[in-house]
């Protein structure tokens, strides 16, 4: 689980975004090794989400960069300026970039196994059977082996959450980005979902989670950031963190909580 | 039925059970011609509703203008207009194209033009609005599996899209079915003005017109029967598990659409 390589697979620099005149980034700047696992905690609005959002840059940033294994996402230096890339070389970087919402945005009209298996062969154009084989895999590994032609309509929300996961592992992402993806569930389905994800941290999945659950938070992430108004408060190992913050509003923030 | 309204029966039978060839012909000009116009009203829909959701001004504009002009104008004047005005013009002359063993005169073709782009201003906005109430959400995750615009477009979008584009186009299309009708103005004969010719010939007036509206209403019967068809092929998904195999029955002939 420890980082084994020296340079960060997902490295934010000084991001800066605002909506009009709301400043809701305001120069993060945090790295995360391979094989991490890395919580963003804090309270609503803090900008955990949009942070997440920029990293696959569905959301834009006004400045700072962000790398993922190395490539600049959302922008590339022109004649020592950043501007915005192609349409075509923005989705190539997304591929690497796995995503689960918090409304699953699972496809209604496709199956649980249409959805695991409309990225790889949509986007990456490989065989469609070999593709299918894998998506059952990944449908077991997310123990839904059972559910495979049900429509996400047919699913418990836990159970979407879960296709949702497979969907994004599908693509054999670098990374996953997790945004809240517990907070819309039943909470008897929120436990299924947390498995899977202890599960893909425990085989070495890099993951980026946005998350208001404590308890997985402590358990499973190697690091926590601790945000407040759009900026970072304070960053450490998810012992140091729960036990001894250094910071007021991070005190302040674990007592609200209780 | 006979005294007052003085219908000669024998001849109204007889037309009806047994008409001859020019009615076959009618009825045959007006299906195909209606079949074509819907097609390419739906396809130039479909880039008129594309157009006036781009990111650039101009195609917004164009959109706009278009299904402004073509919505806010007479279908008999766009007729006349399409036929006598860019002829008279010199922009384009209606010369017979040959397709086949198929003639296409120049008052079909005038005929089939502004029928298609009449049609298309209607299904642009059919399409807007479907498009419009497509969840955001699944647009991120589209883009978010790497999918470009044009991708997500096709195996994302536009099929949660045509499931509600069935109902309205069903209306569509019988407006489409009854608005040829118009079209014996440019003298083409199709069924009204096969029976509008009969009625110069015979003065059977009411038992022709008789005749007409109950092929015109077999036509739109059967229109309905095809648009349930795709409305349960669409729908499929928001089916319960148990019974997604259901079809609907006679209960869905009478009821709703125009």
């Amino acid at each position: 689980m420890a980082a084994t390589d020296t340079t960060p697979l997902v490295a934010l620099r000084d991001i800066r975004k605002s909506y009009g005149d709301v400043e809701v980034l305001r120069g993060v700047s945090f790295d995360v090794h391979r094989g991490e696992v890395v919580c963003l905690i804090g309270p609503s609005g803090s900008g955990k989400t949009t942070l997440v959002r920029c990293i696959n840059h569905l959301e834009k940033i006004q400045s700072g960069r962000i790398t993922v294994d190395g490539e600049l996402i959302g922008y590339r230096e022109h004649k020592g300026r950043i501007i915005e890339d192609s349409e075509k070389r923005i989705a190539d970087r997304r591929q690497k970039i796995g995503m689960v919402f918090q409304r699953f945005n699972l496809f209604p009209h496709l199956t649980a196994l249409e959805n695991v298996t409309v990225g790889p062969v949509r986007v990456q154009g490989r065989d469609p059977k070999t593709v299918t084989a894998e998506a059952r895999e990944l449908l077991a590994r997310v123990k839904l082996a059972d559910r495979a032609g049900h429509y996400p309509s047919q699913l418990s929300g836990g159970q979407q959450q879960r296709v949702a996961i497979a969907r994004a592992l599908a693509m054999k992402p670098a990374v996953m980005l997790f945004d809240e993806p517990t907070s819309a569930l039943d909470p008897e389905t929120v436990g299924e979902v947390l498995e899977v994800m202890k599960e893909l941290a425990l085989t070495g999945t890099t993951m980026i989670v946005v998350t208001h659950e404590m308890g997985f938070a402590r358990d499973v992430a190697n690091r926590i950031v601790m945000m407040d108004q759009g900026a970072v408060v304070e960053i450490g190992s998810a012992e140091q963190i729960f036990t001894n913050p250094q910071q007021e509003r991070t005190k302040a923030f674990f007592k609200a909580m209780r | 039925m006979s005294g007052d309204f003085n219908i000669d029966t024998a001849f109204f039978l007889k037309y009806l059970f047994n008409p001859p060839a020019i009615i076959w012909k009618g009825l045959w000009l007006t299906i195909w011609i209606s079949v074509v116009a819907q097609a390419l009203g739906v396809a130039i829909g479909l880039l008129i509703a594309l157009s006036i959701r781009s990111k650039r001004a101009w195609l917004r504009g164009f959109g706009k203008f278009y299904v402004w002009v073509w919505r806010g104008t007479p279908l008999l004047v766009q007729l006349v207009l399409i036929y006598t005005g860019v002829a008279a013009a010199g922009f384009y002359k209606y010369p017979d194209i040959q397709i086949g063993p198929f003639t296409l005169t120049g008052p079909l073709q005038a005929a089939l033009i502004t029928l298609s782009l009449n049609e298309a201003a209607y299904m642009a906005e059919i399409f807007r609005a479907a498009l419009s109430s497509i969840d955001k959400g699944q647009f991120d995750a589209a883009r978010a599996l790497g999918m470009r615009p044009i991708t997500a477009m096709r195996w994302i979008i536009l099929p949660q899209a045509a499931r509600m584009v069935v109902p309205p186009l069903g209306n569509e299309f019988t407006l489409m079915i009854k608005g040829t009708s118009l079209l014996a103005i440019l003298g083409i004969r199709e069924l009204f003005g096969t029976l509008q010719q009969l009625n110069a010939a015979t003065f059977r007036t009411f038992e022709l017109f008789i005749i007409a509206a109950i092929w015109y209403l077999l036509l739109t019967t059967i229109m309905g029967f095809v648009q349930k068809r795709l409305e349960a092929h669409y729908g499929r998904y928001d089916q319960p598990a148990a019974d997604s195999k259901t079809t609907p029955g006679l209960r869905g002939l009478f009821s709703g659409q125009r």
